[in-house]
């Protein structure tokens, strides 16, 4: 066998592995790696200009084709700065794998320039991690890296090699990576306990299919499974924020998203429901708002391929272990064997309806300013023939955007939920229009979230990358606000987005362009105008300054206490509900 | 307002885990990550080939939480399989503790006497002191190191608690 440096054998593995796509920023410490980069142009790597931006750039990759990203920084200052992304990609299961420099073996603990405890600081924000001490062991590290990233629950691997690893050599062909992976997680569903899930089907009267990201993780086949289910039930369905797309919005048996800002119908079916099933999601605290009210009176199953996610909050009837698409294929099977023919749920689909006549989403008519329910509702009327992937930052944009943003199909919403990252948009845009050259890419923006990583224009730029952001500009930290305004009597306290950047000419510096759009007659001519530009795009849209995202369950409310209009805010909250997030 | 504490029972878990490096981190911080408590911890590798570790961890907490560290230890990839010995039945705990005393006269002789009713031995002698060694339940050293405070307790090591289940099965 030749010998190869620990560089070479980098590369060579990653190729091994399929690896196309490198995110990534150069440093001292993985110099000898961007040298041996240097030789394979198969492997595309995109500088991007913020080590952040890297990690979240190759979440977008990850969840718009399914394949996981795949991150190269430096030691010290490059890991730390990978530090969100990582932590992002783990609360959000998104299969990533982040190689950082360290320093050389002889020098690591003696505070050398650019060290850092990478594989302490990451112990607990990634799935695994890893120190590498030979080049021999570097392929067979990175190929379980990749294993357990994809498989199971996905999630983020961090491998930490130091610099004398990299150029020190060792033995090496291709495919003498891992045999026989330590890590296999279940991915069938105990038959037993599908059979009790089929019995509970079978006896409910008022069930309610919770969806969730794992949908999405378990692939595209997953959400057909879940339409072919759904319509042997004829049961209503909703979804959290990370399952948006799973099921068709078109769907008459679509409610909308369920939780903290989930629509009326969805809400009062979980909380009214005699059967929850819970398929790929984890009963979190946006969802279920006040436990020991969340649907008081439901039998609940959960399919989850996390055995800790059973449990962990809300207490179930039925866990079910596996993958949510393979069981789900087991559960149809089993149900089809049974003969099953769903009652028409005409009581229970009548109840949907009254609460539905809420019409929770509506929203004042303004004529002067414009309403961002309006404009995302536009922009979606605009594009969504053309099946566009919309990523978002944080705040209450995003939130309207997973409101009145329809999705038919998986993959195409990508945004940070439970670690709920200002800035992950951009960079997540960048990743997946690189996944996916020729699709239409937004990012729905907030002006306070957009700045967090406004370097990547740049990166948009150098790529040739058509992405087009929408600034859904409110001048406020608007989701901080509306709590300030729940909770502290509309005490203001630093929300308010002071000496903001001429965004137009900030875009334009950079090689975008740049359109403002700031009166409700010129809104659908300024969203056509951005989809017709070639190139990036930064739209500043301005929107009405004070209007605020409803339906709300306020932290620590049930979810029949809903929010529904601004004349439901009473402006004060009991310490108890304060000190919830 | 103020916090809320919750009733806790002990449980002993054994868990098998690769003998790699950093595992104990990965475990410990696990723990404080996530809030719940060590009441102590043992590890040492058992397996011919030095591959396999076994790590005792006494610990506390409402039943749901007690559940929760199980499912959590079980998830990390180093994991191979958690046991609640608690949960699973009768099972022998032990633990051994060095506890040095030291004084003349009438303590000096207690000390002796309470030692042989704990069937404490005696690893160490000078004419003022004594390291005894103990092995037993926790709560049976507990009591013995309770007893020495009153005669002339020094010091005290114990090694945290280590146990195994009754009968033929592994873990
Ligand atoms: C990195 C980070 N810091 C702070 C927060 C807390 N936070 C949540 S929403 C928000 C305001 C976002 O403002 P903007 O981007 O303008 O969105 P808007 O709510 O106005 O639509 C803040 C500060 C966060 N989610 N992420
Ligand atoms: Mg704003």
């Amino acid at each position: 066998m030749a010998e190869k440096s620990g560089a070479e054998i980098l590369v060579q593995t990653l190729l091994d592995l399929g690896v196309d796509t490198v995110f990534g920023y150069p440093g001292g410490a993985v110099l000898p790696i961007y040298d041996a980069l240097y030789d394979h142009p198969k492997i595309k790597h995109i500088l991007v200009r913020h080590e952040q931006a890297a990690t979240h750039a190759a979440e977008g990759y990850a969840r718009s084709t399914g394949k996981p990203g795949v991150v190269l920084v430096t030691s010290g200052p490059g890991a730390t700065n990978a530090v969100t992304g990582i932590t992002d990609a783990l609360m959000d299961s998104i299969p990533m794998v982040v190689i950082t420099g360290q320093v050389a073996t002889n020098l690591i603990g003696s505070d050398a320039f650019q060290e850092a405890d990478t594989v302490g600081i990451t112990r607990h924000c990634t799935k695994h991690n890893y120190l590498v001490k030979q080049p021999s062991e570097l392929a067979g590290v990175l190929t379980e890296a990749f294993h357990i990233a994809t498989q199971g629950r996905p999630g983020p691997v961090v491998v930490d090699i130091p610099k004398n690893v990299q150029v020190a050599a060792a033995e090496f062909s291709s495919h003498n990576g891992l045999k026989n992976s330590r890590y296999q997680p279940q991915v069938d569903g105990d038959f037993k306990a599908i059979n009790e899930a089929a019995e509970m089907i079978m006896q409910a009267k008022a069930p309610i299919l919770y969806t969730g990201g794992g949908i999405i993780n378990s692939g595209p086949k997953a959400s057909e499974t879940l339409c072919q289910l759904a319509e042997l039930l004829g049961a209503p369905v909703t979804s959290t924020l990370m399952g948006l797309g799973a099921f068709p919005a078109s769907s008459d048996q679509w409610l909308g998203m369920l939780g903290m800002h989930g629509t009326y119908e969805a809400n009062m079916a979980m909380n009214r429901a005699d059967l929850v099933v819970c398929l790929g999601a984890r009963f979190d605290d946006r969802i279920t708002g006040r436990l020991d009210a969340f649907s008081p009176n439901s039998k609940k199953i959960h399919v989850d391929i996390d055995r800790s996610s059973v449990n962990k909050t809300v207490r179930v009837d039925l866990p079910v272990i596996g993958d949510v698409g393979r069981v789900m294929e087991q559960l149809l099977a089993v149900l089809k064997g049974r003969k099953f023919n769903a009652p028409d749920y005409e009581e229970w689909w009548s109840r949907i309806k009254g609460w539905r006549a809420t019409d929770c989403l509506a929203f004042p008519e303004n004529k002067t300013e414009i309403m961002p329910q309006l404009a995302i509702r536009k922009l979606w009327e605009a594009t969504h023939e053309r099946d566009p992937i919309i990523t978002t930052e944080v705040g209450q944009h995003q939130m309207w955007a997973a409101q009145h943003f329809d999705f038919e199909k998986p993959n195409k919403w990508l945004t940070s939920g439970g670690l709920g990252t200002m800035g992950y948009g951009l960079p997540a845009a960048i990743g997946a229009q690189l996944g996916d050259p020729d699709a239409l890419v937004i990012d729905i923006a907030g002006e306070a979230s957009i700045q967090m990583n406004i370097q990547e224009l740049a990166t948009a730029s150098q790529y040739r990358l058509p992405v087009k952001i929408f600034i859904v500009n409110n001048e406020y930290m608007g989701m901080v606000r509306q709590w300030q305004e729940l909770t502290y009597e509309s005490r203001y306290s630093n929300s308010y987005s002071d000496s903001l950047p001429d965004f137009i000419k900030l875009a334009e510096s950079y090689g975008w362009t740049g359109i403002l759009i700031d009166d409700p007659a010129d809104l659908e001519a300024g969203i056509a105008k951005m989809i017709e530009t070639d190139g990036p795009v930064l739209v500043d849209c301005r929107v009405a300054k004070l209007a605020n995202c409803f339906p709300m369950i306020p932290s620590g409310a049930a979810h029949t206490e809903m929010l529904l209009t601004p004349e439901d805010v009473k402006g004060t909250m009991d310490d108890n509900a304060k000190a919830l997030v | 307002m103020h916090i809320k504490e919750e009733q806790v029972e002990r449980h002993v878990l054994a868990v098998l885990v690769d003998n790699e490096a950093g595992i104990l981190a990965r475990i410990a911080g696990m723990f404080t990550a996530r809030g719940y408590n060590i009441e102590s911890l043992t590890v040492a590798d058992i397996s011919a080939d030095h591959a396999i570790s076994r790590i005792t961890i006494a610990t506390n907490g409402p039943p749901y939480v007690i559940e929760q560290i199980i499912a959590q230890l079980d998830r990390l990839v180093p994991v191979h399989s958690v046991r609640d010995l608690t949960e699973a039945g009768p099972h022998v705990q032990r633990e051994l503790a060095l506890v040095k005393v030291a004084g003349k006269g009438e303590n000096r002789i207690e000390a002796m006497r309470l030692a042989d009713v704990y069937r404490a031995r005696v690893v160490d002698a000078t004419t003022e002191s004594f390291v005894f060694e103990i092995t037993g339940a926790p709560e049976k050293i507990q009591t013995f190191v309770g007893l020495m405070r009153e005669v002339g307790l020094v010091e005290v090591g114990r090694t945290g608690v280590v146990a195994i289940g009754r009968g033929p099965d592994s873990a």
